[in-house]
């Protein structure tokens, strides 16, 4: 396939968001395989600092509109310009971060441009495809994984034969890179004159706020718990470290709650909520039955203690045996060093 | 207040579909989920309502509950058995229900999909609103409603979780972003997605459960006893539309595996079975292993 790879870069207050700088990243990777360019689409208002920002992530080309009326995004308005850049220049590769303004954005504009979209991905790979019916190999395809079934099961997809291959990336699964700090980026500004017209805004956002979303353990992917092993306040901190590196949630026992090393709503067991994550990571938590309670059906069990008789190892499908204030530093290495 | 003023308030009845998927339970999938296309195995698992979109049929129920004449049309795209979508939404409050079901719709990826039910939407003509959910629970795009939007040219607010205010020709409604909340007002027509944290779905109505439980489609009706045949030719109101890809004058290049760019390359199954557990040191290569293990199996990373 010809084409360049593209990222459409996501801003808040005139910064480029994290997950647009992961999928720089990525982008960067893919576009040395396929041996062409990475390019990036950013729309924000007061950006004219956006060269310092993400050339070093190895962009060749951005993109940009710079114009107050693109603060806040609206769909409308937005995927009429990166619907405009994608067909202009006719991408092989497209991505979006599956965040809540990428998962509204990008299927609008792949049903505009009637092409694939495949969502929330946390693998990206470059491969070939053979058709099994019609015996066709496609070559240096991108292979887009992605869990779906509500995580049971993880679906490779592919799209040879209506360009581009778009793809929403999860946050938080893409390691962030400088590529190389010098680096220097071609410029093209988008003339929205001709391009946007009222009828673009007739939605109309009459208030926007920053609104921590309430603790919701019941939905978290990945649960990291803490118990009175734990020890302190303090040594959660490691807890929701590594807990934010897996996209997780913190929670705890009872005695972690009781003993003031976290709130009331974090509390897993009887008399708390029960969660069914894919994976459950106890650390200090000797597994009372008021605890497993609510936790024994998650679908891994990992626990790190000291005793190798605690009761939840019989649940647990990985015991570590050991302190937890050195494992997981460990586990934090081994996390980093093994990652995509 | 003067019966002017009155009458000045009235609000002009809406016509809205509400997109509803039949899903396999996705909390009770095993490995043979899927055949080994990589199309997904309906046959062996049990069939729910998708959550969201009951959040979305009770957001359209509000509506009508404060614009009398409002018509809530259920709209579901499945095969024969996805009529229980249809039924259920007479259940709790529906007014009509349609079904499109062909064979030749299946293989369908959101493009194709979206394109499916946009057309089925025009078919329908005159639609006020269109409230699908926010994602389906076994596909977990949350892609339809936007595309089905673009399709039929309305404009688009996805993650509602509560209706603010309903005036003539304009909705407020709340949206449930990443890190906050956006209040928003939107003209009609529009379409919207609604999430998972909007109001529960009022439960069945027992007279309407009287009402509509012979409720079929023909395709259904050619094996039922004759008891039901008479019945549902003496109430058309039990006659559940079934719409082939003639009725919706939709192009055959557009639906279905023709239709759908995004191909299932390959499918691994993470269900895990319950074993012994791995008894590890607390040394970095042991924690390695561990982490490498979690890796390769998609449990993180
Ligand atoms: C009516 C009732 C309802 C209850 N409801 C709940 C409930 O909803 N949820 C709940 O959790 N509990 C509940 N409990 C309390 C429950 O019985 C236990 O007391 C509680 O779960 C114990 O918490 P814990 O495992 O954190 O602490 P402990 O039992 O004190 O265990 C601490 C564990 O940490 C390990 N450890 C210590 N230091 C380290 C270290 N440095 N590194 C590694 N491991 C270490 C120890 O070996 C031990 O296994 C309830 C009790 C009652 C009576
Ligand atoms: C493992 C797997 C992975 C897949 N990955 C992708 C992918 O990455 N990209 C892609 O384009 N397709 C993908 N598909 C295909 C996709 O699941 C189907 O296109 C499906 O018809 C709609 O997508 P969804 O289930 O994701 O629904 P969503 O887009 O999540 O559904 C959102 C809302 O749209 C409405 N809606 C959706 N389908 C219907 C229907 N049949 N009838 C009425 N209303 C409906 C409902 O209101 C629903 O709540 C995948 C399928 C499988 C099995």
């Amino acid at each position: 396939m010809d084409g360049n790879v593209f990222v459409f870069c996501e801003t808040d207050n005139g910064k480029v968001v994290d997950i647009s700088l992961e999928l720089l990243s990525s982008g960067r990777k893919l576009a040395g395989k396929l041996n062409c360019k990475l390019e990036a689409i950013v729309l924000g208002n007061d950006i004219s600092d956006i060269e310092k920002q993400i050339s070093k992530y190895g962009v060749d080309t951005i993109h940009i509109a710079d114009d107050s009326r693109l603060d806040p995004y609206l769909t409308l308005v937005y995927s009429k310009i990166v619907s405009y850049v994608l067909d202009k220049d006719q991408p092989q590769i497209v991505l979006f971060g599956a965040s809540s303004i990428g998962r509204d954005l990008a299927p609008r504009v792949a049903s505009t441009l009637q092409c694939g979209l495949t969502a929330d991905c946390t693998r990206l790979e470059i491969g070939d495809h053979l058709e099994r019916k019609t015996k066709v190999e496609y070559k240096d395809l991108l292979l887009a994984i992605r869990p779906a079934f509500g995580g049971s099961i993880m679906a490779t997809i592919v799209n040879w034969d209506m360009p581009p291959q778009m793809a929403t990336v999860r946050e938080g699964v893409m390691k962030k890179e400088v590529f190389d700090k010098n680096y220097k980026s071609e410029i093209i500004n988008i003339d929205l004159s001709d391009l946007i017209s009222d009828e673009d805004f007739v939605i109309e956002v009459l208030e926007r706020h920053m609104e921590e979303s309430k603790v919701n353990l019941k939905e978290a992917p990945i649960i990291v718990a803490g118990g009175y092993g734990v020890g302190s306040k303090e040594n959660f901190d490691l807890l929701y470290e590594f807990a934010d590196m897996l996209g997780a949630d913190v929670g705890g026992s009872r005695a972690a709650i009781d003993a003031g090393f976290l709130e009331n709503e974090r509390q897993i067991g009887q008399t708390g909520v029960t969660v069914r994550p894919k994976l459950y990571i106890a650390c200090g938590i000797s597994g009372a039955i008021q605890h497993t309670a609510g936790m024994d059906e998650s679908a891994m069990i990992v626990s790190i203690n000291k005793d190798k008789n605690a009761p939840i190892n019989k649940i647990a499908d990985y015991v570590i045996v050991g302190d937890l204030n050195e494992v997981l530093p460990k586990m934090i290495k081994s996390f980093h060093k093994q990652a995509q | 207040m003067c019966p002017i003023n009155k009458k000045n308030n009235r609000m002009k009845p809406l016509k809205i579909v509400v997109l509803a998927k039949q899903v396999p339970d996705t909390r009770n999938v095993g490995p043979d989920a899927m055949k080994p296309d990589g199309t997904v195995n309906r046959g062996i698992l049990p069939t729910i309502f998708n959550p969201d979109d009951l959040h979305a049929l009770e957001f359209a129920l509000q509506i009508k509950d404060k614009i009398e004449g409002t018509q809530v049309i259920v709209l579901t795209m499945g095969p024969k058995r996805a009529a229980d979508i249809v039924r259920e939404g007479y259940y709790r409050g529906a007014d009509y229900g349609l079904m499109v079901s062909d064979r030749r719709f299946g293989g369908a990826d959101t493009l194709a999909t979206s394109y499916t039910l946009a057309m089925t939407i025009k078919k329908i003509g005159d639609v006020d609103m269109v409230l699908a959910g926010v994602q389906a629970i076994d596909g977990d795009t949350a892609q339809t409603g936007p595309q089905t939007a673009e399709k039929i040219n309305f404009p688009q607010v996805t993650y509602v979780e509560e209706l603010i205010d309903l005036g003539n020709n304009e909705i407020t409604v709340k949206r449930r972003l990443d890190k906050g909340i956006e209040i928003v007002k939107a003209p009609i027509p529009v379409l919207m997605t609604v999430n998972g944290t909007f109001d529960k779905c009022r439960s069945r109505n027992a007279k309407k459960l009287l009402k509509y439980k012979y409720a079929r489609t023909d395709t259904e009706l050619a094996r039922e006893e004759d008891f039901i045949k008479e019945l549902v030719e003496q109430r058309s109101y039990l006659h559940i539309p079934e719409w082939n890809v003639e009725d919706i004058e939709a192009e055959l290049s557009k639906i279905g595996l023709a239709g759908s760019p995004t191909k299932v390359n390959k499918v691994e199954s993470i269900v895990m079975k319950a074993s012994e557990a791995k008894i590890l040191s607390d040394s970095q290569e042991d924690i390695d292993l561990m982490v490498g293990e979690l890796i390769s199996s998609h449990v993180i990373g």
